[in-house]
């Protein structure tokens, strides 16, 4: 039968992982293959090309586009500063007198000029761009004039969604229980250049406080859809996240609203306390699923780098789930039984559900849509 | 190429989806085409499976399965080591497999036009009605500075672009101006960088040469025949079908399985059945409904995503579709909540409600995108949501279903010049006769009377109008079925695709409460009579039953009226539904709801238990 639930974030103490570090555009890989690299290493680069500026060079010279041969001074792909001359007429009657010329408004090279329109575009400077390696690890694949790919052992946390671009530091453990709220006064100067973790929840002022002292990175369990707004001066309509520039990286383990944060994330950060890791907010929910990375790298040999077949994590009685949506949000139980038919629920939706116990053995009845199954 | 049922018994159909790939098995039974079983699965387009013909090929063990139990045949199977076995032999195999596909985020265009209202307006048209999303229309005339546009062309990684401007022997200068801009921007297309980005020119045929110099080194040009050719003539056939071949040949082709699932859909010669990006197909059964029963309908279709609007309207049958990008149930919703606004969500809401937990679980639906409500609660709210969603979306599409017509139709030129400035919709919902929905808020609400009361709040539809709901969206299925059998499309359409809720009465015009505003009466089909005087601002619900149609009188009071011709009062026959016949003298034009919650509420739950859209111990 075909599946109806979620297969659930990765959250693991040892994963062989496989990150492709490429280039916007063709470029120059700096690494080759076997170089043991560094997180905030260079290993490509690449020039994008210049801003373009467009403008109507005939019309600023008060002449047609056709006529506009008989004066230019340059030609496409020439190199020119700013203020070089452009273009120039030859003045009243051709005298000299009232001469009329343009200017270069600034350094670049002559992209097109087009005797249709009269129009100039010109490239301003290329802008250098370069990527790091992100991840302590080793150069297993170099894609010529693209970039690498890169391979480690690492403890693994995927979060479900945030916000600021990758960052690396040291994990900071701030929150003393998943389900801690961080209190007043726990985010200080020591925490700089620091990940710190909160535990179900961080309000504003936290935030807030986590920037003004350089924290690089926060992962908290939930978070309040207002408390982003602010931070951001917009509401977040579709969520392509990643890109944001507040001074700090946020990973949101659960989701919006106090959530504790999920029992086996929260033990793994407290045994990786202290340790280096690579971390980003980038989400994208659409198309081609994006969601954060927290990357603790481990030490390893090359031998080990030997990724596994992908097993999706099956359902099955016995299986550990965590609950995604109300009620009991967040909650982790055992699968019971796995019923075929469809089953109506309070909302009297007719689906497929499953049976479940807590660990207090509490049993009950969940659409299989609202759980993820734990990869244990 | 046609069939019949001599060549198809048994046909495999595909949707994959965003989400899910949905799969119906469609057979030749006791005399007729009937679509027999459904399965679905996820879609796999991403990691970690990367193959999008993983979940077609679930999805159709899923059906498999279900048809050994329906036939008690333990030998029926589709396919053999992971393929179609076409055609059918027996118990095994089928003689089609056919696809559409909006996985990988679907089609996704640029339009570029000179006069954004007009030949803008046309490409944008071609590119939706082909089943694009359109990401933006740059126009020479758009207020964005040269610099703008070209940084905005740099940064829209579109699938392809589609350029239109000038009429046949006008200027070039203006169009050519904008070939420059988007060689300047040099854009990269979305998915890999192995290939030149598709653009499509279809301008001014003087430009060609011009276009040529400009554009042929830096992207893959194709020439189309220009999309206004008159100002007053649309052509916009030609650019769509281009649209059509580059999306196999360069979009599809990038995806991940889908040169697989291209060698698979084939029909009973082996012959290529084309992929169909999704809308296109919805967008052919749409017409093809209109055309058949010659009426007006609209279509909408409420995703995860975004919200399809569909409509045929006016004698010459114009076909529109508009695409909400935003609008959708799971991971557009916290788009709806930010363009409606929370106070458009609530006034649909018969409940208090903490606006900070509203607010953390649409952005918890937004990120877990694939979860249900269970508890009743959140289904209001999320059908309160859905609401707000459809009303933008057809509030979209009515601006944009503009006066213009579609495939080479003579206009007066003045026409021409007020298409958007005059706001010429044609849309109208006095003649509006049947209104389809689709997408999983509407197919699947647990109660379709939930169905009926969204469809109106969000529509409004006006005078007499018939509701119905796409089963279980198929309508995507039959879309491209029809290209390889429209008998057994049209037949699998109207026996099994659309579940005909009733039909909805809604004298126009505003009315005083507690004032008389229709007096009907209603002759059902067993013989009972309704008879009432209903005042402004109520709703009744008259159960009659599907394929049944009940002899109404109408007459509406105090200014109302009951159909374009300003009609007071209406002698006609209301098809019934699984829900029934809806009196609704709420008021059109303007309709309007109290905003104090006091007097809003109680109404809500009173029309809410009139319609028996929820269980009463959430209206008590």
């Amino acid at each position: 039968m075909g599946q109806a639930y979620s297969a659930g974030l990765t959250v693991t103490d040892s994963i062989v992982l496989r990150k492709e570090r490429l280039l916007p555009l063709k470029g120059q890989v700096l690494v080759k293959k076997g170089d043991i690299v560094k997180a905030d290493q260079v290993v490509a680069e690449t020039l994008l090309p210049g801003k373009v500026v467009p403008f109507n060079l005939a019309n600023k010279l008060g002449v047609t586009p056709a006529q506009l041969t008989q004066f230019i001074k340059i030609e496409p792909g020439q190199q020119i500063t700013k203020d070089t001359i452009l273009a120039q007429n030859k003045g009243l009657f051709g005298t000299g007198f009232m001469k009329n010329e343009v200017r270069s408004p600034c350094d670049g090279e002559v992209e097109n000029i087009s005797s249709v329109t009269g129009q100039i575009l010109l490239r301003e400077p290329r802008i250098p761009v370069q990527v790091k390696a992100f991840i302590d690890g080793i150069v297993t694949e170099v894609i010529p004039g693209e970039g690498v790919v890169i391979e480690n052992k690492s403890a693994y946390i995927q979060g479900i969604f945030g916000i600021g671009d990758e960052t690396v530091g040291n994990i900071m453990m701030l929150a003393d229980n998943p389900f801690d709220v961080l209190s007043a006064g726990k985010v200080t100067e020591a925490c700089r250049d620091k990940i710190i973790v909160a535990g179900s929840f961080i309000h504003l002022s936290e935030i807030e406080l986590a920037i003004k002292h350089g924290v690089c990175a926060i992962i908290t369990g939930g978070i309040d859809d207002q408390d982003i707004k602010k931070l951001l001066g917009y509401d977040i309509g579709v969520a392509i996240t990643g890109h944001e520039k507040i001074g700090c990286t946020i990973v949101v383990t659960e989701g919006f609203g106090k959530i504790d944060m999920a029992q086996k994330t929260f033990d793994l950060l407290k045994q990786f306390n202290g340790k280096k890791t690579s971390i980003h907010g980038r989400t994208q929910i659409r198309a081609g699923v994006i969601r954060p990375e927290i990357i603790i790298p481990l030490e390893f040999q090359a031998d080990e780098l030997i990724v596994p077949e992908v097993k999706v994590p099956i359902l099955e009685p016995g299986s550990l789930i965590r609950i995604i949506r109300q009620p009991n949000f967040g909650k982790i139980a055992k699968v019971v039984s796995l019923p075929e038919e469809l089953t109506m629920v309070e909302s009297e939706t007719m689906v497929r559900i499953l049976e479940a116990e807590f660990e207090d053995g509490t049993k009950f009845r969940i659409p299989r849509a609202n759980v993820e199954v734990i990869d244990s | 190429m046609q069939y019949d049922e001599k060549r198809l018994t048994r046909i495999v159909a595909t949707d994959c989806g965003s989400t899910t790939t949905k799969a119906i098995l469609i057979e030749w039974v006791d005399g007729e085409f009937r679509q027999t079983i459904r399965g679905e699965a996820p879609t796999t387009v991403e990691a970690p499976l990367n193959d999008v013909t993983k979940g077609v090929i679930n999805s159709t063990q899923e059906l498999e399965e279900l048809a050994r139990i329906k036939y008690n045949n333990p030998n029926i199977k589709f396919m053999e080591n992971g393929e179609f076995v076409i055609p059918r032999r027996g118990d095994v195999g089928v003689d089609a497999y056919v696809s559409t596909s909006s996985a990988g985020g679907g089609l996704q265009m640029m339009v570029t036009g000179v006069v954004a209202s007009m030949t803008g307006e046309s490409a944008e048209r071609a590119a939706l009605g082909a089943g694009a999303i359109v990401m933006d229309l740059i126009a020479s005339n758009d207020k964005r500075m040269n610099h703008e546009k070209i940084e905005r062309i740099r940064q829209l990684r579109p699938d392809m672009i589609l350029m239109a401007g000038g009429e046949d022997g006008g200027t070039v200068k203006h169009v050519v101006e904008m070939a420059e801009l988007v060689a300047g921007a040099d854009p990269k297309p979305r998915l890999g960088s192995s290939y030149k980005l598709p653009v499509i020119y279809a301008g001014n045929k003087d430009a060609v040469s011009e276009i040529k110099n400009t554009l042929e080194t830096k992207v893959d040009l194709i020439i189309a025949d220009n999309i206004r050719p008159k100002l007053e003539t649309e052509n916009l056939g030609p650019a769509r079908d281009k649209i059509h071949d580059l999306f196999m040949e360069h979009v599809m082709k990038q995806a991940p399985g889908y040169n697989k699932l291209m060698e698979w859909t084939k029909g009973p010669d082996l012959e290529a059945v084309p992929i169909m990006p999704t809308p296109a197909a919805v967008g052919n059964i749409i017409q093809a409904i209109a055309k058949d029963e010659t009426i007006e309908v609209v279509g909408v279709d409420i995703g995860g995503a975004t919200t399809d609007v569909f409509s045929v309207f006016t004698e010459e049958f114009v076909f529109n579709r508009t695409v909400s990008a935003n609008l959708g149930m799971s991971y557009s919703i916290s788009n709806v909540l930010a363009s409606a606004k929370l106070e458009n969500i609530l006034r649909w809401v018969p409940f208090d409600i903490d606006e900070g937990a509203l607010r953390n679980m649409i952005k918890n639906k937004m990120i877990r995108p694939t979860t249900i409500p269970a508890l009743l609660e959140e289904l209001v709210l999320e059908q309160a949501i859905a609401k707000e969603a459809l009303r933008l979306a057809f509030k979209q599409h009515k601006e944009f279903a503009s006066s213009l017509k579609g495939m080479q139709k003579q206009r007066d030129i003045s026409e021409a010049f007020s298409q958007s400035a005059s706001g010429g919709s044609i849309v109208n919902l006095m003649t509006l006769a049947l209104l389809v929905g689709s997408g999983g808020v509407l197919s699947h609400a647990p109660r379709r009377h939930q169905s009926v009361m969204m469809m109106i709040d969000a529509f409004l539809p006006e005078g007499v109008t018939r509701l119905a709901v796409d089963s279980i969206f198929m309508m995507p299925h039959l879309g491209v079925l029809s290209e390889i059998s429209v008998k057994a499309a049209t037949e699998v359409f109207r026996k099994d695709c659309l579940v005909y809720l009733g039909t909805c009465v809604a004298p126009v015009g505003k009315g005083k409460a507690g004032k008389l505003a229709l007096s009907a009466k209603i002759e059902l089909p067993d013989g009972t009579v309704f008879n009432e005087d209903i005042n402004y601002g109520e709703m009744r619900l008259i159960p009659c039953a599907a394929g049944t149609k009940a002899k109404a009188t109408l007459k509406a009071h105090g200014g109302l009226i009951l159909d374009k011709d300003k009609n007071r009062e209406l002698e006609i026959d209301l098809h019934g539904g699984v829900v029934g016949i809806v009196l609704d003298t709420r008021g059109r034009q303007p309709f309007t709801l109290p905003v104090e919650a006091s007097l809003r509420v109680p109404q809500l739950k009173k029309w809410m238990r009139e319609l028996k859209a929820y269980p009463e111990d959430i209206l008590s």
